[in-house]
């Protein structure tokens, strides 16, 4: 994977060129992340610092988003959201992937044959069954309702219902892996269960669960924000897209819907960009879906070469 | 001299699934190997060959019987093995591609085993150095992956990776059978040159006689579990007394239009299920000389001469089919002056 991965990067130009909205995607991620990073040159204003005289004010050159109902800036807000939004979702989704990968490649590893291990890998997946039988947003907030409002305890329920989809993924990419005969190999080479399993399995095995993490750091966003905006996630001063819907929410009905609607356009279009990166992972680590990239790109090629002499129009996706 | 592989009444039966019944995979094998020598086990497509290779190197543990290395009890897996005899018993697969890790450099695939042995890097790089020159491979090859390789540099590469411990027994499991000739006779050229320099045992698993009569000393016929005939290679293919050596034998594709082999012994009918094995001889339902004891009870092994053990009561009449005989004999002087090989047959 490492090489063709570098060739990839090489040849990002070309990529973009005929996938499009790869490039959308990547271009959105990066640009919510510098957001996050430079929050405090791009806002005109402190995000948490309200201006009483000044509430409820329609965009405009002072104001880009407006004001909302306490009369802090909205632009400088949504600029800062991501700060929190990036970075709860990010951890969680990344304890989650950890966590819910080893379990299940050592679940995947012993779900066959004989003996007490086999027993317990069953126990675990009857316990993931079990976790994903809530509905995800219901025991997010049940846990953060019984474990206390901060942003760890929605970092840890961002973990603990995405962990789950690491484990069945692991599991049955292992399971078809652990039959390898690389693995068998290391095995009559004397290397432990254990250090075969990290040797070989999980690399070989990594692949859809990075796929999965942008992705799942789209939903875990969503996620971040649905709490804020019941009330169970980031408190109210904080700025946070989620709780600025909810804030802005009344003053959408009287006419004033900046305060809502700049945040929320800034969630789904951030939410977007992550599922087309995620998208795009998949792309690279399938063989097949890569084949069929590399030979768009390949007719792409051809067709510049035939445009130059008779100026005809680019190839589209 | 005491013999480095012993394996003595080895019974595999795999459980299935939602099932009582078991599969019976392993009936009763015993055999040995001597030090530098190739015991040929043939057989075709589900007779337990590999099974019983898998055994030998503890991927999977036996039923009942017992496996003695140099005199040393190693009937349980690999992981219950004493510590000293890792890397004494290496394995090479039958898909080169697949037994290396793809995300691997091939260099550090053929370091693996010596991993868990100790020593420093740079022993561990000379070592892997000298391994890779012995399986006829250029260095900078360590740093490609195994999908920039042909198939016979795979296989190279997966006997590197068992040779690097020094081992006293590989159990080259069908090595050759996803290569091509030219690689074919490569990989056998280059196993005949490492076991004269290194003096190794080999137990060569395969389906191809060809390719067993030439590099084997000894030869062990396995059907449904059993091996039904082992001895001196040159013997058993000379002197099948078993009707279903003798019925392999005849199966073989000889590569030219004047030689055909005319055995009288042909048999009918599928390989019976291992689920459910018939009472008396395994072949009986299949063998045209069977007769009304041959289904009631399994023939004994009987020594027919020089450690050539045959499961057969009519062993004496197969014996009288000896045209396969010449046939063979021909075949070999044939392939021989085709291939123009000189060194000769392994002590044949």
């Amino acid at each position: 994977m490492v090489p063709q991965f570098s060739a990839l990067l090489r040849s990002v130009g070309h990529v973009a060129r005929v996938r499009p909205r790869f490039a959308i995607g990547y271009g959105i991620v990066v640009a919510t992340l510098l957001a996050a990073l430079l929050a405090p040159l791009v806002a005109p204003y402190s995000p948490i610092e309200a201006n009483p005289a000044q509430f409820l004010q329609s965009p405009d050159w002072h104001h880009l988003f407006g004001t909302d109902a306490v009369g802090m800036d909205v632009f400088s807000r949504t600029v800062y959201a991501p700060r929190i939004d990036l970075t709860i979702a990010i951890a969680g989704t990344l304890i989650s992937a950890v966590v819910g990968s080893v379990i299940g490649a050592l679940v995947g590893y012993y779900s066959s044959g004989r003996g007490v291990r086999v027993w317990l890998a069953y126990g675990v997946m009857r316990a993931a069954d079990v976790l994903q039988a809530f509905p995800v947003f219901v025991f997010a907030i049940a846990l953060v309702a019984s474990l206390g409002q901060s942003i760890q305890t929605v970092v840890l329920a961002i973990a603990f219902v995405n962990a789950p989809i690491y484990l069945r993924l692991m599991r049955s990419q292992v399971i078809s892996i652990r039959e390898m005969r690389y693995v068998e190999a290391s095995l009559v080479a004397g290397l432990s269960d254990m250090r075969t399993i990290f040797r070989h399995i999980v690399p070989n095995a990594i692949g859809p669960v990075l796929a999965q993490l942008s992705v799942n750091v789209g939903w875990a966003i969503l996620l971040t924000a649905g709490l804020s905006f019941v009330g169970a996630g980031v408190r109210a001063p904080a700025p946070e897209w989620g709780s600025m819907i909810a804030m802005g929410f009344q003053n959408v009905v009287t006419g004033q819907w900046w305060p809502s609607v700049f945040p929320g356009l800034a969630l789904a279009v951030s939410v977007f960009g992550f599922s087309l990166v995620g998208l795009s992972i998949e792309v690279f680590a399938d063989p097949v879906k890569r084949r069929g990239l590399l030979r768009d790109m390949e007719t792409a090629r051809k067709a510049n070469g035939a445009r130059a002499t008779r100026t005809v129009a680019g190839v589209g996706p | 001299m005491s013999p480095v592989l012993e394996v003595e009444g080895l019974y595999k039966r795999f459980p299935i699934a939602g099932s009582r019944s078991v599969v019976q995979a392993i009936n009763g094998v015993s055999f040995s190997i001597g030090p530098g020598e190739t015991l040929g086990l043939v057989g075709e497509s589900g007779s337990g060959k590999t099974t019983v290779g898998r055994c030998i190197v503890g991927l999977i543990e036996a039923s009942a019987g017992t496996l003695r290395f140099k005199g040393a009890n190693i009937s349980m897996p690999r992981a219950r093995r004493p510590r000293d005899l890792f890397g004494k018993i290496q394995l090479v697969f039958q898909e080169p591609a697949e037994s290396l890790d793809p995300l691997m450099r091939i260099g550090r695939s053929i370091e693996e085993p010596l991993l868990t042995r100790g020593g420093s890097a740079v022993e561990r790089r000379e070592r892997v150095l000298r391994a890779v020159e012995q399986v006829g491979l250029r260095r900078e090859m360590l740093d490609l992956y195994p999908a920039e390789l042909s198939a016979g540099q795979q296989q190279r590469v997966g006997i590197a990776r068992a040779i690097i411990t020094r081992p006293e027994l590989i159990v080259l499991d069908e090595p050759t059978s996803a290569l091509d000739p030219t690689a074919r006779a490569e990989i056998i050229e280059l196993l005949m040159k490492i076991q004269r320099e290194l003096g190794t045992s080999y137990l060569f698993i395969s389906h191809d006689l060809s390719t067993v009569r030439f590099i084997s000393h000894r030869i062990a016929v396995m059907y449904l579990g059993m091996v039904v005939e082992q001895g001196d290679a040159a013997e058993v293919f000379a002197q099948a007394r078993h009707p279903y050596s003798v019925g392999l034998l005849s199966s073989v594709l000889l590569p030219h239009p004047h030689l055909s082999i005319e055995a009288n012994i042909s048999l009918k009918g599928e390989i019976p299920s291992p689920i459910n094995l018939p009472s008396g001889c395994y072949l009986a339902s299949r063998c045209p000389l069977a007769e009304e004891r041959c289904r009631h009870a399994m023939p004994p092994a009987e020594d027919v001469g020089g450690g050539h053990l045959v499961h057969c009561f009519r062993h004496r009449d197969v014996a009288r089919y000896d045209r396969i005989t010449d046939t063979f004999e021909q075949f070999q002087q044939e392939a021989e002056r085709i291939l123009g090989i000189h060194d000769g047959l392994p002590a044949a």
